[in-house]
């Protein structure tokens, strides 16, 4: 099995027309995912490549029984977009537009959860989501994935994503879902969703977990961890060095004080079992040992 | 993007927040203009986004323009913490009867904002909330209802900030929440927020932080950017699109996605060396990228040496290849280069390489490897 996206996922790319959406769009649709239908405002009636476009989301759920939508759109106008998906009928929303402001995606967030508590949205700035053989909604390359399990990956870096990916694939270990939550400051899904997600999902046997510094989300995934999950986990955090007080790339990669540093995440990390390891590669090795010993 | 007192101050008049009158002075004889206009006694303050000024001499009570000559000649140029003062900014002293402390950012593990509301300011916050905790109101505020009066008005009873405050803090404290929402902080921070002994309450320190995400709607930031970086590196990065940091080490560091940026900071760290800077290229970066990318390294006078790192997933590596020689045939790099190339369509990329390779451009299978190999020749 896969956690949230599967086979039978139906998917519309809001921002089809444009650039991005067309080139990931089709992407995603080219590696077997069931993209049925585009969304751009006063394009309706039109197609790219053979896959329809509707005016409004409510328009795209209607005609094609969409769920999950893939926001491609400007910053500008991404929040806006993720309120449409739901207000549309779309629960599950993956949104990679970077350089959202704070403020907006604070709104949104919270607008989500009081207005539509069925809706979950992935990111904003993340890579997407892929379960191996069966559906890719966002930018990781699907060659790079391996199907059939039994490893769950979820992830704050997109690159760091696809290194993980890539180190298992290369090794013969496949993934039940690689889930990319995004390097915001207030992403629409966390570390504990995905962990509880993997926990209960019978084909994922173990977890790669990849954090970085900023905020406490890691420190709150340790806490549920500890009493919560059996499966194993391991974890690398980057930014192990990096100076307070920076954005380092992502908009929630900063220290703050002495808060979200590397240090105390791999700490508490550590303190709730979890396979703590020192770089990416090390951290590829530890799970290729632990899935031989399943 | 962290704005110097002065300007957080600035900001903070258009939202309508009381602070001293004053202005900035660039050098001795602008102070002593300055200092006559706004009327003694005034307080010379060093502008330096560094905290501790006070502690270190940079900031002086002056009495009279004799005294703002001599303070402001010794506070230009001192050293804070690394930072050099390049500017003062002069304001009328004010007559403190009680210092507060006031804030607003983001709750990230709730997802919602906080305030942070004291009645003894003064002090670093993080010290009152470690001796003191119970001292510090905090007030939880959904982004979507704000901040109302009402609610300032129990807030600010709860912190028990002396009563002929109350009022006049309240409705501060919306002002500042809507300086903070509107104005795209993400820290909007007083302290000491005053009271004066004929009752009135003000900021008397500024300290902001702006969402650089926001810039698209605040096109009144262009002022703020251009005292944003006193780093030279910086500065060259930022005007050729680079999300560059610089750093103090000598291995120059080129990725692309910043979490791989972020890993290799660290890797070169494990095995020994230090990073000369952050820098991540992207997604999909060409030629052109790369060649400003080792441009801006090659201008950092302490960097031994490149390591440039990628992982293709978008970005195809093949494509980086033609970028790293096309950058090599534009720009004289002086440090060798070091690559691990992986990810899409990395085999292709290598043998682009592959004959291009020498004692000054070297590949490695691996990122431990990449770090190990460049280290050697930064610590050589």
């Amino acid at each position: 099995m896969s956690i949230f996206v599967d086979e039978n996922t139906k998917v519309i790319v809001q921002g089809l027309t444009g650039g991005q959406g067309r080139f990931h769009g089709l992407r995603n649709r080219d590696y077997g995912t069931k993209v049925v239908g585009g969304v751009t405002p006063g394009k309706g009636g039109t197609d790219v490549d053979g896959v329809p476009v509707f005016n409004s989301v409510k328009e795209a759920v209607e005609a094609t029984g969409a769920t999950a939508s893939f926001v491609v759109v400007p910053p500008k106008f991404a929040t806006a977009a993720i309120l449409e998906a739901a207000e549309g009928g779309i629960t599950f929303i993956v949104c990679i537009t970077e350089g959202i402001p704070a403020h907006d995606e604070a709104i949104t967030y919270n607008r989500l959860v009081e207005e539509f508590p069925g809706v979950r949205l992935l990111g904003p700035n993340c890579p997407g989501i892929i379960s191996p053989g069966k559906c890719n909604i966002g930018i990781t390359s699907g060659d790079i994935a391996l199907a059939g399990g039994p490893v769950g990956i979820v992830s704050r870096s997109g690159t760091l994503t696809y290194q993980a990916l890539h180190e298992l694939s290369q090794k013969g270990i496949g993934q039940t879902t690689c889930v990319g939550i995004g390097g915001d400051p207030v992403p629409g899904t966390n570390f504990i969703d995905c962990l509880r997600a993997f926990q209960d999902d019978p084909e994922t046997k173990a977890v790669m977990m990849i954090g970085e510094i900023g905020g406490s989300e890691e420190e709150r995934a340790a806490e549920w961890i500890k009493l919560n999950m059996t499966k194993p986990i391991v974890s690398y955090i980057a930014g192990v060095t990096a100076p307070p007080g920076r954005k380092m790339g992502h908009a929630g990669a900063i220290i703050s004080g002495s808060k979200g540093t590397a240090q105390a995440k791999m700490e508490a990390l550590a303190e709730a079992g979890v396979h703590v390891c020192n770089n990416p590669t090390e951290a590829g090795e530890k799970m290729v040992e632990i899935v031989k010993a399943l | 993007m962290d704005l110097f007192e002065y300007q957080g101050k600035q900001y903070f008049s258009r939202f309508g927040i009381a602070v001293s009158p004053g202005d900035i002075a660039d050098t001795v004889d602008q102070a002593v203009e300055v200092a006559d206009r706004v009327g003694y006694p005034v307080v010379v303050k060093a502008q330096v986004k560094v905290g501790g000024r006070g502690k270190a001499g940079g900031v002086k009570l002056a009495q009279d323009a004799d005294e703002v000559r001599l303070h402001a000649g010794n506070i230009l140029g001192l050293d804070i913490k690394g930072h050099v003062v390049h500017r003062v900014w002069i304001e009328r002293s004010s007559e403190i009867a009680k210092e507060y402390y006031a804030s607003f950012t983001l709750d990230r593990p709730n997802k919602v904002h906080l305030g942070m509301l004291s009645a003894q300011g003064g002090v670093e916050i993080e010290v009152v909330a470690e001796k003191n905790p119970d001292a510090i109101a905090f007030l939880s505020i959904d982004p979507v209802r704000g901040l109302d009066l009402a609610t300032a008005r129990r807030w600010v009873d709860e912190a028990e900030l002396d009563q002929p405050a109350r009022e006049q803090a309240a409705e501060l404290l919306v002002k500042l929440y809507d300086c903070y929402t509107t104005g795209d902080c993400d820290l909007a921070e007083i302290n000491p927020l005053i009271l004066t002994p004929d009752g009135n309450v003000h900021a008397l320190d500024a300290k902001v932080t702006l969402d650089e995400n926001a810039s698209f709607r605040h096109p009144e930031w262009e002022e703020f950017r251009a005292t944003e970086t006193e780093d030279p590196r910086e500065k060259m990065a930022k005007e050729k699109g680079l999300n560059y940091i610089g750093l103090d080490g000598t291995v120059g560091i080129i990725a692309n996605g910043a979490g791989l940026a972020m890993s290799t900071l660290d890797v070169v760290n494990q095995v020994g060396g230090t990073a000369a800077n952050f820098l991540d290229i992207g997604g999909g970066a060409n030629a052109d990228v790369m060649a400003s990318a080792m441009e801006v390294i090659n201008s950092d006078p302490k960097v031994k040496v490149i390591f440039v790192n990628i992982f293709g997933g978008i970005t195809l590596v093949d494509e980086v290849a033609k970028g790293v020689l096309e950058a090599l045939g534009r720009v004289s790099i002086s440090s060798p280069v070091v690559l691990r190339l992986d990810g899409t369509n990395a085999v292709e990329g290598r043998e682009i390489l592959a004959p291009h390779l020498s004692d000054k451009l070297m590949m490695e299978p691996t990122m431990l490897d990449a770090a190990r190999r460049a280290v050697a020749f930064a610590n050589a």
